[in-house]
């Protein structure tokens, strides 16, 4: 069974979203995605200061098998993304929850958390899947 | 939907945390608990297990049939020595290729190793062009394993000692356990290494006791294309198919000297009157070359290459990370003006050009075993 932190939220698109508690986010990308990637090669991601609508495509994440996008689970301005996994990108599989955050948003709307499933329903998803 | 067809290994790969994909009409394992890269890295460093026995193995027999296959496929068959294997493919009239495929002269009947997904249809080909004197037989009651890396040798010290004594490209027939190994010295991975054709019901008895051996892991199909890859070799169906010839597809090395203008047996296969010309033509021709990205990003299969003027110049036909190589890795098709070692290409990828090189081929040296 894969790994799902109780403090975290998460989108059914298998990012994981962490609340700053100062108006910002960090988000990542889950111990079951990483699993179903395989040996991740490559990390993509976004500018800083671009603005993000939920849903956007914010990036790509490439594996041995195959290219996948990323999605922003909640909207917001990118304000640092995580440089160390260009020189490092086994790391996401290594260390999903933790050295592999993928990029930090300055939320647009506070209340979109509520939006995101918690932990129980995350693993309910994957479940039923 | 059709149903899809298991290997005899198909429970033993299961009970090793096999994932498993479609291919080729079968349920094979993409890679096992230790993940693709792992794999990789294992068969270069020490000795990887392959089941391969969704190939098809045929068997060919009768009066002349070395000379019988030559009107099929432009290798030299006649002149291959008893024990010895060599590449080669079948030609369509348009000059492409049908299939790639080895051969042995077993003395007294030949041995092919076919692409699981051209089987039938190679089969058919067969039947439709040689002498109905010749018995065609597709040895579906074998299983097909690939033993490959520098430790292979070792490996097989403990299991089939003969079988050290084979060269690169020889073959010959052991006993083990009183079952008849068919054991070639060649491989899909660019290291020493041996593939071992068996009866099926003995394949599972006896890949156990392969990995009961301290170097040997499975190895999925994920780990043996990133290995075939860096080995320069190509897919049938990606690098190679029924629209590239040999001479772009760059295997005039697989042309037999003697199937060529001035040879003894010149022409006489399907397409000759397309490829033998083309020959003399190939530096003006589009062709196969390798490229490596300079980057990390995995330039894949369908990605358009362009120059430095950003004029389109062609096209990648196979294309990963190399975890030996640590850069990525790709072969494609290319204007001959790009074939140059050394040219810097753009490969368009997401909106992007990411600069590639053209590179000599293989990317990964060759460790073959040839005495």
């Amino acid at each position: 069974m894969s790994e799902i932190p109780q403090q975290l939220r998460y989108a059914e698109s298998h990012e994981w979203v962490l609340d700053n508690g100062d108006g910002t986010v960090t988000i990542g990308i889950t111990d079951h995605a990483q699993e179903a990637l395989g040996d991740v090669v490559f990390v993509e991601l976004p500018e800083i200061g671009r603005s993000l609508a939920a849903g956007d495509e914010f990036g790509v994440i490439e594996s041995v098998k195959a290219a996948s996008d990323l999605y922003a689970p909640v909207a917001g301005e990118v304000i640092e993304v995580n440089a160390e996994l260009e020189d490092a990108p086994e790391s996401v599989n290594e260390h999903p929850y933790t050295d592999a955050w993928l990029l930090k948003l300055r939320l647009t709307d506070a209340d979109a958390l509520e939006q995101l499933l918690d932990a129980e329903g995350y693993a309910r998803l994957l479940d039923a899947q | 939907m059709c149903s899809l067809k298991r290997t005899p290994l198909y429970s033993l790969h299961a009970e090793y945390g096999a994932k498993f994909v479609p291919f080729a009409g079968y349920e094979m394992p993409v890679q096992y608990a230790l993940g693709v890269k792992r794999e990789h890295e294992h068969t270069r460093a020490a000795c990887g297990l392959f089941d391969v026995s969704h190939m098809g193995q045929v068997l060919l027999r009768g009066r002349d049939v070395a000379r019988a296959l030559e009107a099929l496929a432009p290798g030299d068959f006649i002149d291959l020595e008893q024990g010895a294997q060599r590449y080669s493919f079948f030609t369509n009239p348009e000059g492409g290729l049908y299939d790639d495929f080895m051969t042995v002269n077993a003395g007294d009947h030949l041995y092919l190793v076919v692409n699981a997904a051209c089987k039938d249809q190679d089969i058919a080909l067969l039947r439709i062009g040689l002498d109905p004197s010749i018995d065609i037989v597709a040895l579906d009651d074998r299983a097909l394993l690939a033993l490959q890396g520098p430790q292979a040798q070792a490996v097989m010290a403990r299991i089939c000692p003969e079988a050290n004594r084979l060269l690169f490209m020889q073959h010959a027939r052991f006993e083990v356990e009183g079952e008849t190994l068919w054991i070639s010295r060649s491989g899909y991975t660019g290291e020493d290494g041996f593939e071992i054709s068996l009866p099926a019901a003995y394949a599972e008895a006896f890949a156990r006791r392969l990995l009961g051996e301290p170097e040997v892991e499975l190895i999925g199909l994920g780990a043996r294309d990133s290995l075939r890859l860096e080995a320069g070799l190509c897919l049938y169906g990606h690098d190679i198919d029924e629209h590239t010839d040999p001479v772009s597809a760059s295997l005039v090395w697989a042309l037999a000297k003697c199937r060529r203008q001035g040879g003894e047996r010149e022409g006489g296969f399907p397409g000759a009157n397309v490829i033998l010309p083309r020959l003399a033509e190939r530096d003006e021709l589009e062709r196969r070359v390798g490229l490596l990205g300079e980057g990390r990003a995995p330039i894949r299969e369908g990605t358009t290459l362009f120059d430095g003027e950003g004029r389109e110049v062609g096209r990648v036909t196979s294309g990963t990370f190399g975890p030996t190589v640590g850069q990525p890795v790709a072969m494609g098709y290319v204007r001959a003006q790009a074939t140059s070692l050394g040219t810097k290409l753009y490969a368009e990828v997401r909106g992007k050009r990411l600069p590639m090189e053209v590179v000599k081929l293989p990317f990964v040296p060759a460790r073959y075993h040839r005495g």
